[in-house]
């Protein structure tokens, strides 16, 4: 019999619905694959195999009297642990949050459930998203499953802030996991890994229920093995909710049913700020192999201009934090999650102290910038002037697709690097995230997709960045990388 | 120009006041959530995942709470900004869940507007001020602390945390106490015309907080300090005649006034510093990242302008011009929107009964309605809103005295009568047997019964004391326990004392 936990979402969906196995022994792979590989990853803070497990007995109950099963039927999933899970401890991987278990599910979680997907467990990430590494979880790093073909065995990242859901995926922990992106959050952790990964345009899931880093940016997404997957899930987790003010009130496309990987008749856009300086060469030519494979697949390549692209990383460094350092100020103990009330505190004191004791120090870090790029005097400075930054990227996202369809340029500058390698220096850190904030900034849709391994024997990511709304365009362009780099490197199971 | 002037010791002060006040929006849920918003529940009991600020919760905008600022723009003549936008005042406190209140600064949905107040309520045809209001934004309510429930901690109460506000500010166009308090029961009336807000200041339902400077008559404006959340016009006006007292007193004393956040104590009547500029928060105000810009169609403003009452000036104009009215009737009805709904129903129901237009009963209505039904509930300690007398009752009543079935006198016992059993009119003349009498022949007996008994008094009328006249007709009256019809009781008289 085929190792289930080997399939993706499509496979498992599709031989749980003619019923060549059921869901609950898929449920059951992945669970054991979990447990097997928690104490050499930890990529999960916790794992719920009985919740993946009830949802695949539903499923296979449904399948019994012959009801429809849904898009994600039969699909066990890891669930990043920033969504909040009704009764499951949601934290953000974080101390202050420890231990705290909502009353509620968020909107895209429920989503997935009610289209049939059933729950691994919460997956591990960096502190409040914050982070490119991972590093930042109170619950400690995640280990990537992937290892350089130096024999050296050095721990590397598995990428961030998704970092739990890009490693469950690459290791056969789970088919497909739910990720964020923030700056970058999926892309760059997808492609550190060797996954498939997409941020769909920004309101296009709902923000309902995922703890908020920063609210102007932050959209959850899918993280699959392949495009297909992606599609799939994404057509789960998307759709207009009420309750979140920003959601786009659209219908959801048939992205999958939508999939080609024929581009006749449409243009690539080559940014050529993206091409910068001192580029490692492994990763400059895997987007040359890319720009071929699009031409091979019928588009026309055009050189286009990104001419903001340099202000970026520094706009984003003042928005993201900006707006987390208010969205933060809500976990101070009063009302859940952790206080620390030393004796005869008072109520500066207590808050004091819970921040102090609850926040790690990336997340002190980013909310001390974003309280002074805020402050009296430095407002004007800081923050307005980033935020016209954002309006000159976004114009130049606009003029660029008056020119093509979509955009190619690599995911990350890097492959993944070593755990600990940049724990010192955050701006190296920051500067990983270079080409996946842009679009950020801009709200638009796009994805990364494995293109091959560089000369270490890590995965390299190509992303397509696409106009607002047209995450097919970009699923389209994916496909066709995918189907020509034909990826089908894995880790070794070491663990 | 006000004459209110401070008598310093080294010469005459002007004293400057602005207003903010703080309306609560009447609705049945709140800004960005749906909880309910009813004064006195218990605590914690109407509050949603939103207002207590759990992990991953968004606000979405309560369209009627939008509405609502609005209309209440438009009832002061108000610029409406179809594009506004909210923005988060940043600071912590226990009583704010988010640790950022939702708020306007930037871009207000309401701008420039104004409202004009009678500056002598005794003397209504006297002059009328102008007082500018700069803007209304819309925000969030805080929550409550108790104090008062555990030794050492406090207990923090939601049930307030994000009921939706109104802002509304002033410029700083008052100039005597009077002003102050006549601008904030104007906006209160205005408030409670559009329906925007409950206007009970009792209850928190509007507050306000009062920025007061002095100056020399006019030289620059001086340092203001503002007294944080008023809870009644009478102590808004001794807020501002106190603090400008404290203030002249200051600066003639070689001092100087500090801008400063000041909390009114009513007990002693004084104001005492809570804070001054230098620990002033840094709130770090920019705008909400959760919500996207509001924008008002021309559909929406239609409908909140068609929405829009009778507004109390428009009111008191036509209760002069069209009703015949006083300015003194006009203006003590149209006041509040409870006295002048009540006043409409009366009057509609009187002019049915009389076969009349309104204008030809409006007097009648309105004086019965001020100096006889007003005084009644006075001395029961009610108002209006708990009358037992409803208006069409007091069409009843007046009807019985303009087609003669009682007299005025007679009137003013039913209506006792009215209070004491909510019986109708008609009823009670009926059962009492009060019914005037018409039958001359009566009349007659019982204006011979006190011309002979007052003998005396009939050769002094005759020799010229003819204000003795009001004396018979008293006591015929009298005799005939008021049920006399005053006209034939005049008349025979007449006749009788030659």
């Amino acid at each position: 019999m085929t190792d289930l936990t080997e399939l993706g979402v499509a496979a498992i969906r599709d031989g749980v619905a003619k019923g060549d196995f059921t869901a609950v022994e898929v449920a059951e792979g992945f669970n054991a694959n979990v447990a097997a590989a928690q104490a050499a990853l930890n990529a999960f803070i916790v794992a719920t195999p009985e919740k993946a497990l009830e949802a695949a007995r539903a499923t296979d109950a449904r399948r019994a009297k012959g009801e429809p099963l849904g898009k994600m039927g039969g699909v066990p999933i890891g669930m990043k642990d920033l969504f909040a899970s009704k009764g499951v401890q949601t934290t953000a991987a974080s101390h202050i949050l420890e231990g705290f278990k909502p009353e509620y599910e968020s909107t895209v979680s429920q989503k997935l459930w009610d289209a049939g997907a059933g729950m691994l467990g919460k997956l591990n990430l960096d502190q409040f998203a914050m982070g490119s590494s991972n590093e930042t979880s109170y619950f400690g790093n995640v280990i990537s499953p992937w290892r350089r073909n130096d024999g050296g065995n050095a721990p590397l990242a598995p990428g961030g802030s998704s970092g739990g859901s890009s490693a469950a995926v690459a290791a056969r922990l789970a088919p497909a996991a739910t990720g964020t992106d923030t700056g970058g959050s999926i892309r760059q952790p997808a492609a550190f890994t060797g996954i498939a990964g997409i941020k769909p345009t920004y309101g296009r899931c709902s923000r309902w229920g995922i703890v908020a880093f920063a609210s102007s940016l932050d959209q959850a997404g899918p993280m699959a093995r392949d495009v297909r997957d992606c599609a799939i899930m994404l057509e789960a987790m998307a759709g207009f909710d009420p309750k979140d003010a920003t959601s786009l009130n659209l219908p959801v496309p048939e992205w999958e049913a939508g999939l080609s990987g024929d581009l006749k008749g449409k243009k690539v856009g080559i940014p050529r700020e993206y091409r910068m300086d001192g580029m490692d060469a492994d990763v400059a030519a895997s987007w040359d192999r890319g720009i071929e494979w699009l031409k091979d697949a019928g588009a026309e390549v055009v050189d286009v201009s990104l001419p903001h692209t340099k202000y970026a990383l520094p706009a984003y460094y003042i928005i993201a934090p900006a707006e987390a350092s208010s969205n933060l100020a809500r976990y101070d103990g009063v009302r859940y999650g952790l206080r620390d009330l030393p004796d005869g505190a008072n109520l500066q004191e207590m808050y004091a102290a819970t921040r102090a004791d609850g926040f790690g120090a990336e997340v002190k870090r980013r909310i001390l910038i974003g309280t002074y790029v805020l402050s009296a005097g430095f407002y004007d400075a800081y923050y307005t002037q980033a935020q016209k930054v954002r309006t000159l990227i976004s114009q130049d996202f606009k003029n660029a697709f008056t020119q093509c369809d979509v955009i190619l340029a690599p995911t990350a500058p890097t492959a993944a690097f070593g755990l600990g390698d940049m724990v010192s220096d955050p701006l190296s850190m920051y500067l990983n995230d270079v080409f996946a904030v842009p679009a950020s900034l801009a709200g638009l849709p796009a994805m990364s997709v494995p293109a091959g391994l560089n000369r270490e024997g890590l995965p390299l990511g190509l992303q397509i960045v696409g106009k607002a709304f047209d995450e097919q365009g970009v699923l389209n362009a994916g496909l066709a990388i995918e189907q020509r780099a034909r990826f089908s490197a894995k880790p070794g199971r070491w663990w | 120009m006000s004459n209110y002037r401070i008598q310093g010791a080294t010469g005459e002060w002007e004293v400057v006041i602005g207003l903010e006040v703080h309306a609560q929006i009447t609705s049945n849920s709140k800004l960005f959530s749906g909880a309910a918003t009813a004064f006195g529940a218990e605590p914690n009991s109407q509050v949603s995942l939103v207002d207590a600020a759990m992990p991953g919760m968004l606000p979405v905008p309560n369209r009627e709470c939008i509405r609502q600022a609005v209309r209440t723009g438009m009832a002061i003549q108000a610029q409406i900004n179809k594009w506004s936008r909210f923005d988060r005042k940043n600071y912590f406190y226990a009583d704010l869940p988010q640790g950022y209140q939702i708020s306007q600064l930037y871009h207000p949905l309401v701008g420039e507007g104004s409202l004009e107040v009678i500056l002598d309520e005794k003397d209504p045809e006297g002059s009328t001020k102008t007082i500018g209001i700069e803007r209304i934004h819309v925000e969030q309510d805080a929550g409550k602390l108790m104090h008062d429930q555990h030794p050492t901690m406090s207990y923090v109460d939601l049930n307030r945390s994000g009921v939706a506000l109104m802002e509304i500010v002033s410029r700083p166009d008052m100039r005597s106490p009077a002003e102050a308090g006549a601008y904030l029961s104007k906006l209160r009336s205005i408030l409670r015309y559009v329906g925007s807000c409950d206007g009970n200041m009792d209850q928190g339902s509007m507050r306000a907080d009062v920025n007061v400077s002095v100056r020399r008559p006019g030289e620059e404006f001086g340092t203001r300090t503002e007294t944080k959340n008023v809870n009644s016009v009478r102590f808004v006006m001794a807020v501002v005649e106190s603090e400008a007292r404290r203030q002249v007193d200051l600066i003639e004393d070689g001092g100087t006034v500090v801008q400063e956040t000041r909390l009114y104590d009513p007990d002693k009547n004084t104001t005492r510093s809570m804070r001054s500029k230098e620990d002033a928060h840094d709130y770090r105000y920019f705008p909400d990242p959760d919500l996207l810009p509001l924008e008002l169609d021309d559909a929406f403003l239609a409908e909140c302008r068609a929405s829009l009452p009778e507004l109390p000036d428009a009111k008191r104009h036509r209760y002069e011009n069209a009703l015949g009215l006083s300015a003194y009737n006009a203006g003590v009805l149209t006041a509040d929107v409870e006295t002048a709904r009540w006043f409409e129903v009366l009057l509609t129901a009187t002019a049915a009964k009389a076969g009349k237009g309104e204008a030809e009963v409006s007097k009648q209505a309105s004086n019965w309605l001020i100096s006889e039904l007003f005084g009644a509930l006075n001395k029961l300690n009610k108002g209006l809103s708990d009358s037992p007398v409803s208006p069409e009752g007091g069409a009843e009543l007046l009807a019985l005295v303009a087609d003669g079935t009682i007299s005025g006198t007679i009137a003013k016992q039913v209506l006792e009568k009215m209070l004491e059993s909510g019986d109708g009119a008609a009823a009670i003349v009926e059962r009492e047997g009060l019914k005037q009498t018409t039958d001359t022949g009566a009349i007659e007996a019982a204006v011979d019964a006190v011309l002979a008994a007052n003998a005396d008094k009939v050769a002094e009328y005759r020799g010229g004391k003819e204000a003795l006249f009001g004396f018979f007709v008293g006591q015929t009256m009298k005799a005939m326990q008021g049920k006399g019809n005053p006209q034939l009781v005049n008349q025979v008289l007449k006749a009788k004392l030659g």
